[in-house]
């Protein structure tokens, strides 16, 4: 079974559509990039798979918790879907290990002591084990990103949601927070990432989804998507504009 | 002008001056505790309950903040006994100090948790915290690092104001000079003190609130950076 | 004998409101012409009158209001003048207004960018040149949703110039309390005229700082 199971979602902002009837299945392990123009809904369909967002109609199911339009079970949901986004929203008045900390306490319950080690083993994970102490805004921003990224870490989820968490950095502050990415990859992390970087979808992403108009336009192996692209919006998309 | 300025008589019934002192602190005290507290609690109602709860907050803030501190406490004085309720001259004082303040309070911090970026309510949600998690983890603490400066003008600007207590005969410092005026017929020397002992009182409130300030948000901390950011 | 709540105790507390706007209106004038010079000094470049400001707005802030027209009431009266108490009331309601008027002034003044200043002296612009021409209509801007908002506090603090005998809004409703014993009605009453004078203000301070906010923001 997928861990991520989207069915047939529709998503409008007020009069506007935004997502119309999108299909998708991820599973366990597998890498799902989602690339496509801005405006075509990407960030949308994330958020609503952690239900930032209700969705009007269909169906999204995440490791045996399903949320409908009603919104119920939402908090079982988010649990096992971790979310980093492209601002780092890390908490300002937290210390970096605190940050980390307190979900595990408060969500789930675990001891001090647990939290404070799931928050030294994270942060370990994505190389920043020497800045637990540390305040947020002290860091440079991709030691942030790579913070928020261990922050949803701690939570153990199934899933890792990534909504272009490299787009608010300098480009050579990118380079550690893809690798970060890459290594959780390669550890077996189910992951969906919204990305422009497409050298890093070919290379770490199993399957690329290219969305247009809010529709899943075309989707397959990422070599297949890049080396042999089939609609003509997807020839242009990346052909022009991106190197 | 023959005038000379005596305060010896004013000195001889500064034991006087001293109870109202106390009352004064007292209410002053009570009233910032309590007022705050019930300001921190109507802007999070607020904010997490419905449209019905926001309409009665917003209704309760603008009708104290747009009517009189006196005129409030002539009606919780006057008029409550008049519908059965018995309130001393000092409990309808205090009601009318929390009251007050309470509504200058929830506008403060509900300033301050508006000034919480949506993205930081966002996180802790996606983290599968409740909504009030998110409110007194994430939002609570910076909403008042950002304010604190705000609401410490607004207790001092409370503290001053408990002298119209005096109107209802609450024989708090400014009732107290009255008295000893009206023993010692010395006006002008007794308001001089009494002035001067009621400026000492709002630069140790100040001071007093700085230093919580300090010590709840500290300087170097993620809160400290945030102190003051929002303010009026 | 007591009395009913009737029209004519409702027309007495209204038209006494016409001393409370009249008090308003004049402290206003005089605390902001007053507030207006403790700006200038608190901005100035003299640092003794800097201080001497600084001192003044600290002061005013840091005392009751009602010990501002007790002093202004028994001082003027001990300074030889012989004066209606409207008088005591008005030279207290605009000494109050002054401390904060002339903070919230002082802010509105440093809150434009100092390269105006800067753009201006390479102008060769005098100093009264400067103020005159560049920084003080910029100031002006921001300083107007505040000063409105400080109108509210300045109509709701008259009310305690009742206690040296003017007849104004709540001097009016004790009168009328005193004869009636109706409380609520007659406080109500009066709190409602408060209400109906204060909040178009506060209504207008908010709305102009919204589009100030709108302006710089865009
Ligand atoms: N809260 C909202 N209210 C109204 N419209 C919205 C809202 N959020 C997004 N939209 C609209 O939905 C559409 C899709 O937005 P979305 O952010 O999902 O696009 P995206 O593919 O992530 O684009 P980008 O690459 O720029 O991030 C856009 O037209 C956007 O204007
Ligand atoms: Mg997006």
């Amino acid at each position: 079974m997928p861990v991520v199971q989207v069915e047939g979602v529709h998503k409008r902002f007020g009069a506007v559509e935004v997502l119309k009837g999108i299909d998708l299945a991820v599973e366990g392990g597998e890498v799902v990039a989602i690339i496509g123009r801005s405006g075509s809904g990407k960030s949308t369909l994330l958020r609503c798979i952690n239900g930032l967002e209700q969705i009007q109609s269909g169906r999204i199911e995440v490791s045996g918790h399903s949320i409908d339009p009603s919104g119920k079970g939402l908090r079982e949901l988010r649990k096992d879907v971790g979310i980093v986004f492209q601002s780092y929203n890390l908490f300002p008045h937290l210390r970096v290990g605190e940050n980390i900390m307190l979900a595990p306490r408060i969500v789930l319950g675990v001891s001090k002591a647990e939290a404070r080690s799931r928050a030294e083993e994270t942060l370990a994970e994505v190389g920043l084990a020497e800045r637990f102490d540390a305040w947020p805004d002290n860091l440079s921003g991709g030691q942030q990103q790579r913070v928020a990224i261990a922050r949803s870490l701690a939570m153990r989820p199934k899933v890792m949601l990534f909504d272009e968490v490299t787009s608010a950095l300098d480009p050579e502050l990118t380079g550690e927070v893809l690798a970060t990415m890459e290594r959780l990859a390669r550890h077996g992390m189910t992951m969906l990432l919204v990305t422009h970087e497409m050298g890093f979808a070919r290379r770490v992403a199993t399957t690329t989804v290219f969305m247009h108009q809010g529709k899943v336009w075309e989707m397959g192996p990422s070599e297949r998507i890049f080396g042999a692209p089939e609609t003509p919006e997807l020839r242009q998309f990346l052909g022009g504009g991106l190197k | 002008m023959g005038f000379q300025f005596q305060f010896q008589p004013v000195f001889a019934r500064m034991d006087a001056l001293l109870d109202g002192l106390w009352l004064t602190l007292q209410l002053a005290g009570i009233g910032i505790l309590c007022g705050a507290l019930l300001g921190i609690l109507l802007a999070m109602l607020r904010g997490l309950g419905g449209r019905a709860t926001r309409i009665l907050v917003d209704a309760y803030v603008e009708l104290v903040r747009n009517t009189p501190f006196l005129v409030q406490l002539l009606i919780i004085f006057f008029g409550m006994p008049s519908i059965g309720i018995r309130l001393s001259a000092e409990q309808a004082a205090l009601s009318a100090i929390i009251l007050n303040l309470g509504a200058y309070a929830t506008e403060i911090v509900r300033a301050g948790i508006e000034s919480v970026h949506r993205s930081q309510i966002e996180a802790g949600l996606s983290l599968a915290m409740t909504r009030w998690q998110v409110f007194r983890h994430v939002v609570l603490a910076p909403a008042l690092a950002r304010v604190w400066p705000a609401l410490s003008s607004q207790f001092v600007l409370m503290m001053l104001s408990t002298s119209v207590c005096s109107f209802i005969s609450v024989q708090e410092l400014s009732a107290q000079a009255a008295n000893v005026e009206s023993e010692t017929f010395r006006s002008f020397e007794v308001y001089i003190t009494v002035t001067l002992i009621y400026l000492a009182l709002a630069i140790l409130l100040r001071l007093l609130l700085a230093g919580l300030g300090a010590v709840l948000f500290p300087a170097g901390s993620g809160l400290g950076r945030l102190r003051g950011q929002v303010g009026r | 004998m007591i009395r009913q709540f009737t029209q004519s105790e409702f027309l007495f507390i209204l038209a006494s409101a016409r001393w409370t706007l009249l008090l308003t209106v004049m402290s206003m004038l005089l605390g902001g012409l007053l507030g207006f010079l403790v700006a200038l000094a608190r901005t100035s470049r003299l640092a003794p009158l800097r201080a001497l400001a600084a001192g003044w707005i600290g002061v005013i802030q840091g005392v009751p209001v009602l010990m501002l027209l007790f002093l202004s009431y028994y001082g003027l009266a001990l300074a030889g003048f012989d004066l209606p108490p409207l008088i005591a009331a008005t030279v207290s309601m605009a000494l109050y207004a002054s401390g904060f008027l002339g903070e919230i002034w002082r802010g509105s003044i440093q809150a434009v960018p100092w390269q105006q200043w800067e753009a201006s002296s390479a102008l060769a612009f005098s100093r009264p040149q400067q103020y005159r021409y560049v920084i003080l209509p910029q100031a002006m801007r921001i300083a107007i949703p505040p000063t409105v908002g400080f109108l509210v506090q300045l109509v709701k603090n008259t009310s305690i110039v009742s206690i040296i005998g003017v007849v104004e809004l709540a001097r009016a409703g004790n009168l009328v309390n005193n004869a009636t014993f109706q409380p609520f009605k007659v406080f109500g009453t009066v709190a409602a005229i408060y209400f109906v004078i204060c909040w178009p203000i506060s209504l207008l301070a908010r709305r102009l700082e919204g589009r100030l906010h709108a302006r710089r923001a865009g």
